[in-house]
């Protein structure tokens, strides 16, 4: 059994007709209202704040700053094994680190008072020239020497190629702009704290918020029950959700904050710019000789955050000597942090464009180039994959696609105005899981319930926890209720890492183990009726607590404290991927260069499939995605002080319905018991991946120019004037 | 948003005599109709006006024929014009224009008035903290040595190069067009030509209408050739984005020769822009890639990159070829 049936998502209705609560709906009596003040300057520091005219609007209750702070410490980052999007907290000192910063917190009656109040906040500040883009002065980088990989000897291996291909891939910064946008609601009942935020980690905010408050974490409710889009920029902490509990606990009224769309560009975390070397050797044959991938990342001053994909693009093919290697570089600019497939989306658009290259110089065709140096065992330890279809995913794709017409030769093919190309690419996601525990409640009457502090953000969660119980209790999915979204429930994972399908139905496969052990039932005999009858008890109930086997002791314990554990990817004894491949089909106007992606199609093996619909959507979004990644996502940050000058979503564009043609995603069938009981690998992220290469591929075969960065604009095409 | 005055009058004539002129630096009053562009701008503080006079259903709604002319009533949605038969089969340039503009949502609630005074979107216009002379006359200009990718290439200054950011006026100014307009000193019309102004030194002003003007029509007189006619518009997606590059154009052509050639450009410069030179060079022509590559050399023969937008020209030259074919290539069966 390999891919599960397409259950309609069991939340559906709820969504559709509005009666799902999202963080921000929930009723808290009548709350106060916060507004962030942001920064106008991209370093430097304040040197005065005249709120008179802030504080003159009705309904004003305070104005909070570094010279009113609230009392509220610095959590540990999590790029550092914390929980908190950045290390320091904005009311410290009067220093401003980028642009946008919070440097104030307006609380008042209503939400216009406080947007009025905000925007008549006159801010002084003492001005510096930040340093926030690539190549601008003033720019630390850190070299990060046991972050790289390193086999054989990659010079010898490189004079032994016959063809090479060097160059440098940048990428741009991208923000997650999903659609619910952020929000806190605060509501103190004497020690005991609620708060409301949309969040992919609930128990790493109640944490984390325990932790920036100096309470107890017992004392902090965190919940989530719906999360409208999180693409990670929801999984770590946010800055300003202690800020808001404790402005609540100062005005002894619950407090409410939206945080605007703009806001949320310069807040929140973000996905950062690289620039990556890369170096890929041939033999005539097509056989990989030297590989190199050393990335910059940008970061902010204090934290140092890079995403490393260099240690994934080292494991996808042969190669006779290996080299990785990352340099965070260390900017004005806030901290970024994950972003949907973090080290893949990047770093394979350098990987897969780079094995593109390479077929147009030896006159291979890509597919070939790739199965010529497909594997059994990563390069790099010689330790074997679980499982890798890569070539099954190419092959089915390509069958689809009708690649055998491919011919590689620029400009081959045109329709009317528009020149066509193809191209393709390897998608790929590391399989993980972590420690994760469930409750689960069964009862005579075939009723079951589910309990775990997971996350549907938007995914399906929901449907699959229900399937999952269901297909292990025997009882049908409708009789099955699932809570997720609260961090007084059983501890799940965070929703990042794709991690949560493979722990939670491992967790519940557990639970359902145990109860199916006191009952003496099984699933393919379940008859509730009777077997509580003859268990002679009215319900049931079983707690489960499933640590991977892979994991640490370190990582096992971090299961009630609020700690992230991803076990997984490369380990000492497996390695363990989900392989996908992409195909893409583009147009670009023989005048005006536009470009157009009328068909992109991807195959995707990912172990055992939980629910074919809720798969085929992620998979689809996350191509989606990467035609926004190739062609059209780009966080434009103004050099002179660091601004985000398209900091809305009329200008920050994402694929509209028209930009998406015909879109297929291929499930294809793979078994592997080795990676978790369940058989479960992610697939919440490995849609984005390639995407972008492929489609640079697909536009290099229609003009035969080649575009080394992303996104690709018709001026990268443009003959010159 | 500050706070506010809302008032509704019962007639166009009477909110011109309600309105509080409304100075550049966005205070005084403003009319309100679709409100696509004001409430936008007064969220972001950009326009701040003590008074909102609502004249949403004061204005005459829908297209008909007059004296002649096609007569568009200013409080027409865009939504409603671009799909009108007058549009679509007279002049489709003036349809395709609406289609490709906005989103469904907007175009359900614009109307034809506010349509062609929509501001600019230059970043640093629409940021309070940024120097824009356009916003905040003598604070200078962030965008000549900014991140102006999007910004014009035509009809620039020192002190402004905001690109003019509709669709429609692009289309319109291809035709005879009178402005109906109402205000303190009772109706008068403009040649649509004349309502746009350069920014020069005074980027503040950028219309030719008082303050407490209200355009309440077009009358636009149609060549019978107007049917072969385009809005070719070259955006970074297929929806809802603003132009990077557009060309209207209109063609009477006989055979392969061209008799008149009508250009209108849109995201390339800071008002509507009439190609008139490119014009004068294709009467008489044959249209081929050369003559086509050509006038759009002669139309931006003045233009001046500002770094980031330099591939405007070269591609502004590419995007007036392409609406001269694809205009050459419609048949008149085609549009009906």
């Amino acid at each position: 059994m390999s891919i599960g049936n397409p259950v309609h998502r069991i939340d559906g209705k709820l969504k559709v007709t509005g009666s799902a609560n999202y963080a921000a709906d929930f009723s808290v009596g009548t709350p106060l209202y916060a507004e962030l003040v942001t920064s106008t300057v991209g370093l430097g520091r304040v040197t005065s704040i005249d709120d008179s005219a802030a504080r003159a609007v009705p309904g004003v209750r305070a104005v909070y700053s570094h010279a009113n702070p609230l009392p509220v410490d610095a959590a540990d980052f999590f790029g550092a094994g914390g929980r908190a999007q950045q290390s320091w907290r904005p009311f410290e000192s009067a220093d401003v680190r980028f642009n946008g910063e919070i440097v104030g917190l307006v609380v008042a009656d209503t939400l216009i008072g406080a947007r009025e109040a905000a925007r008549s906040m006159r801010v002084q500040y003492e001005e510096q020239d930040p340093a926030a883009v690539f190549g601008a002065s003033g720019l630390e980088p850190e070299d990060l020497p046991d972050r790289g990989l390193s086999m054989g000897d990659i010079e010898q291996a490189m004079e032994a190629s016959s063809q090479r291909v060097e160059e440098t891939y940048t990428t741009y910064a991208n923000t997650h702009n999903a659609m619910e946008l952020f929000s806190t609601t605060a509501q103190w009942a004497g020690d005991e704290l609620t708060v409301y935020v949309p969040s992919q980690w609930v128990e790493g905010f109640a944490a984390g918020i325990a932790e920036e408050l100096g309470i107890d974490a017992a004392r902090v409710r965190v919940v989530s029950p719906y999360v409208g889009g999180g693409f990670g920029g929801k999984g770590s902490l946010f800055t300003w959700t202690a800020m808001v509990a404790a402005a609540a606990r100062d005005q002894g009224r619950p407090v409410k904050l939206y945080v605007t769309r703009e806001q949320g560009f310069t807040t929140a975390s973000y996905r950062a710019e690289t620039e990556q070397d890369f170096r890929l050797g041939a033999t005539a044959d097509g056989r990989f000789t030297g590989f190199e991938h050393q990335g910059r990342e940008i970061s902010s001053r204090a934290d140092t955050y890079v995403v490393n994909g260099g240690e994934n693009t080292a494991r996808m093919y042969h190669a006779d000597a290996v080299r990785t290697g990352v340099t965070c570089i260390h900017a004005d600019r806030q901290t970024p942090g994950f972003m949907r497939a973090p080290p893949e989306a990047p770093y394979f658009f350098a990987l897969e464009s780079g094995v593109d290259e390479l077929a147009w110089k030896l006159s291979m065709d890509p597919v070939e180039l790739r199965r010529i140096n497909d594997i059994d065992a990563e390069p790099v330890n010689g330790v074997p994959f679980t499982s890798r279809s890569l070539m099954e995913c190419y092959d089915a794709a390509a069958e689809r696609f009708g690649w055998s017409d491919y011919e590689q030769t620029v400009g081959a093919r045109t329709e009317g105005d528009w020149l066509v190309g193809w191209g393709c690419a390897t998608a790929t996601y590391p399989t993980q899981m972590g420690p994760c525990a469930v409750r689960i409640h069964f009862d005579a009457t075939g009723q079951a319930r589910v309990w775990v502090a997971s996350h549907d953000v938007g995914t399906g969660a929901y449907t699959v926890i229900a399937q999952a119980t269901a297909l292990a209790l025997g009882i049908p999915v409708d009789s099955v209720k699932v809570e997720l979204g609260d961090s007084r429930l059983p501890p799940g994972t965070i929703a990042g890492g794709s991690i949560s399908t493979a722990s939670n139905v491992s967790a519940i496969e557990m639970a359902v183990a145990q109860i199916h052990d006191r009952m003496g039932t099984t699933a393919e005999t379940m008859d509730p009726t009777a077997a509580f009858e003859a268990f002679g008890q009215r319900a049931i109930e079983e707690y489960a607590e499933w640590i991977p086997p892979a994991a640490s002791r370190q990582q096992a314990k971090t299961l009630y404290n609020g700690k992230v554990a991803i076990v997984g990817g490369a380990e000492e004894d497996y390695t363990a991927f989900a392989f996908g491949a992409q195909f893409a089909e583009v147009r670009v106007h023989k005048y005006t260069r536009e470009i157009r992606v009328p068909r992109l199609i991807g195959a995707f093996a990912a172990g055992r499939i939980m629910n074919e619909q809720t798969a085929r959507s992620q998979y689809l979004g996350g191509m989606i995605w990467g035609i926004g990644h190739a062609l059209l996502e780009k966080t434009e940050v103004d050099p002179r002080n660091g601004k985000i000058v398209n900091a809305n979503i009329a200008e920050y564009l994402v694929p509209t319905n028209a930009d998406v043609q015909e879109l297929e995603a291929i499930l294809v069938p793979e078994t592997d018991t080795k990676v978790n009981p369940a058989g479960v690998k992610g697939i919440g992220e490995i849609g984005i991946v390639g995407t972008a290469a492929a489609i640079a591929n697909a536009v290099y075969h229609a003009t035969g120019t080649r575009v080394r960065h992303t996104p690709i604009h018709v001026e990268d095409l443009l003959p010159q004037a | 948003m500050k706070s506010f005055a809302y008032q509704k009058p019962a007639s166009a004539q009477a909110a011109v005599g309600m309105v509080d002129p409304m100075s550049a630096a966005g205070q005084g009053g403003a009319f309100l109709a679709g409100g696509t562009t004001v409430l936008d701008l007064m969220k972001l503080h950009v326009l701040t006006p003590d008074s909102l006079t609502d004249v949403k259903t004061l204005l005459p709604a829908g297209i008909e024929e007059r004296d002649g002319a096609l007569y568009v009533g200013a409080g027409t949605t865009m939504a409603a014009a671009a799909e009108h038969p007058a549009f679509r089969d007279r002049a489709p340039a003036l349809s395709d224009a609406l289609w490709k503009a906005a989103s469904p949502q907007l175009r359900n609630v614009a109307t034809l008035g506010g349509n062609v005074l929509q501001r600019t979107r230059c970043p640093y216009f629409r940021d309070v903290a940024s120097a824009c002379n356009k916003r905040e006359p003598g604070s200078g200009c962030a965008a000549t040595e900014g991140v102006n990718r999007l910004l014009a290439v035509l009809g620039t200054s020192e002190d402004c190069i905001a690109t003019y950011a509709g669709d429609w006026a692009n289309a319109l100014i291809l035709f005879d067009t009178q402005v109906e307009v109402t205000g303190p000193e009772g109706d008068r019309t403009i040649a649509f030509e004349d309502l746009h102004t350069l920014p020069g030194d005074t980027p503040a002003v950028e219309t030719t209408l008082g303050d407490a003007d209200l355009i309440t029509g077009y009358l636009i007189d149609l060549p019978d050739w107007a049917w072969r006619s385009v809005y070719t518009k070259v955006r970074d997606r297929e929806s809802y984005a603003f132009a990077v590059a557009s060309a209207a154009v209109a063609l009477d052509m006989e055979e392969d020769t061209i008799r008149e050639a009508r250009i209108g450009l849109g995201g390339v410069a800071t008002v509507p822009w009439r190609a008139r030179a490119a014009e004068d060079y294709l009467a008489g022509k044959t249209l081929t890639e050369e003559t086509g590559l050509e006038a759009g050399r002669i139309a931006f023969a003045d233009a001046r990159g500002w770094g980031h937008n330099d591939f405007k020209i070269p591609l502004g030259q590419q995007t007036i070829l392409r609406g001269l074919m694809e205009a050459a290539a419609l048949t008149r069966e085609g549009t009906q």
